[in-house]
């Protein structure tokens, strides 16, 4: 279990961007993933009190604090309204609604976990990380980066899209053994996969909406994939393209409606 | 560090440590219902309502509770009889150990939404496990328990 020695509730970002540029200190969001990491830090920081949970909705985006709950977005009417009920539909089998009241959104894009629902599907919605000293950085390009002292402010998903999930589970509410997320958008079909076992990934994009089976075989076969105790890498290459096919699919239903 | 929150209607003072978690704060209280089970936030065991959200407790930070409403098993004593009732009478018991945290999530599904369907039921509560009963039991005690909260009969 995570030690900590002292224990802030930051009350500025600025106070808790200070306190995190030394290395003996951690920031706390959720908790879930964190607390079983067996860190030994100085401070852990708290970012409850800055007004991070709330979900706000602008002209051309929706603006979601990063310490908003994923249980707030998978409820949240508009969010849900704007993207075809997607965050409903993606989000629920994490776990339990408990879990959920708790995980941060911020928690889970920082960490880019490579079990993650919530990356595969921010990334196929071409979702924006605000940070609070280096601004925004599109979530592709944050994957790929490694962990940094920045903190994540907010995360900044377009309108103007619709996206589907389908994933593969050993057991309901288990981490996915390969999850596939889907967006259709002025810019085509965007396909990300997650849980490859590695980090969530953009495997294909500005693809046709209606694009053929053999497309998504091409883009199995040029994927990375891993194995794990959840499925060997031969098993999600071959579920992959299905998976594709069904997120495809799906998503072009949720566009037509 | 010292913290301060409202716990079960009455405002308390408990000492802490900067890595205590939720959980064991409210033992030390004295709050025996909430229990620890898998202790990686995957069973249900420790679920305790905060600001009237269910959470788990074993994975909430102790000291970010300072302020906050703590509301266990201990503090719904009333609704607790009702919906024991009605999960004996459907002997969807067995050891009981899992009962606490199944309680809370229940009120906070009988909060957010009393007409839930089996579906929704099964789905709000896909996170409490019992090694016991199966489910099938529990879900129809719920399901009476939900008809009196609303005041329907269901079957």
């Amino acid at each position: 279990m995570a030690k900590y020695k002292n224990y802030v509730v930051a009350q500025s970002l600025e106070e808790a961007y200070a306190l995190n540029a030394k290395k003996s200190s951690v920031i706390v969001a959720g908790n879930m993933w964190l607390r079983m990491c067996g860190l030994n830090k100085q401070t852990a920081i708290d970012l409850s009190a800055l007004g991070l949970d709330r979900i706000e909705e602008t002209e051309d985006a929706f603006v979601i604090g990063s310490m908003a709950v994923l249980r707030s977005l998978e409820t949240h009417e508009a969010l849900n309204a704007a993207f075809g009920g997607v965050f409903r539909d993606a989000l629920a089998p994490i776990v339990g609604t408990q879990f959920r009241n708790t995980a941060t959104v911020g928690g889970s894009v920082y960490s880019r976990f490579g079990f993650s629902d919530v990356s595969a599907l921010l990334l196929a919605l071409h979702a924006q990380v605000l940070l609070y000293k280096r601004g925004a950085v599109s979530l592709s390009d944050y994957q790929k980066e490694t962990w940094d002292r920045d903190i994540i402010t907010h995360i900044r998903i377009p309108k103007g899209q619709r996206a589907a999930v389908r994933s593969v589970r050993v057991s309901e509410t288990d981490i996915p053994v390969l999850v596939c997320a889907a967006s259709v958008s002025g810019e085509g079909l965007r396909l990300v996969l997650g849980a490859r076992p590695a980090r969530a990934q953009i495997v294909a994009e500005h693809l046709a909406p209606d694009c053929g089976e053999e497309t998504f075989e091409e883009i199995a076969a040029k994927t990375a994939f891993g194995g794990n105790l959840r499925a060997s890498e031969a098993y999600r290459r071959k579920i992959a393209p299905v998976l594709m096919m069904r997120a495809a699919k799906a998503c072009r239903e949720v566009a037509q409606k | 560090m010292n913290i301060e929150f409202v716990l079960n209607g009455r405002r308390v003072s408990a000492a802490a440590d900067a890595d205590d978690s939720l959980y064991k704060v409210l033992r030390g209280l004295g709050m025996y219902s909430v229990k620890c089970g898998c202790e990686t936030t995957n069973c249900g065991l420790c679920t305790v309502h905060m600001d009237g959200r269910a959470v788990l407790s074993c994975s909430v930070p102790a000291a970010r509770c300072a302020g906050h409403e703590i509301t266990t098993l201990e503090g719904m004593q009333e609704e607790a009889r009702r919906l024991g009732a009605c999960l004996a009478g459907e002997g969807a018991e067995q050891c009981g150990y899992c009962a606490p945290g199944l309680m809370m999530n229940v009120f906070a599904l009988a909060k957010e939404n009393p007409h839930a369907t089996d579906a929704e039921i099964d789905a709000f509560l896909a996170g409490n496990l019992c090694r016991c009963s199966g489910y099938v039991s529990q879900r129809k005690a719920i399901k009476t328990y939900l008809g009196m909260v609303c005041g329907e009969v269901r079957a």
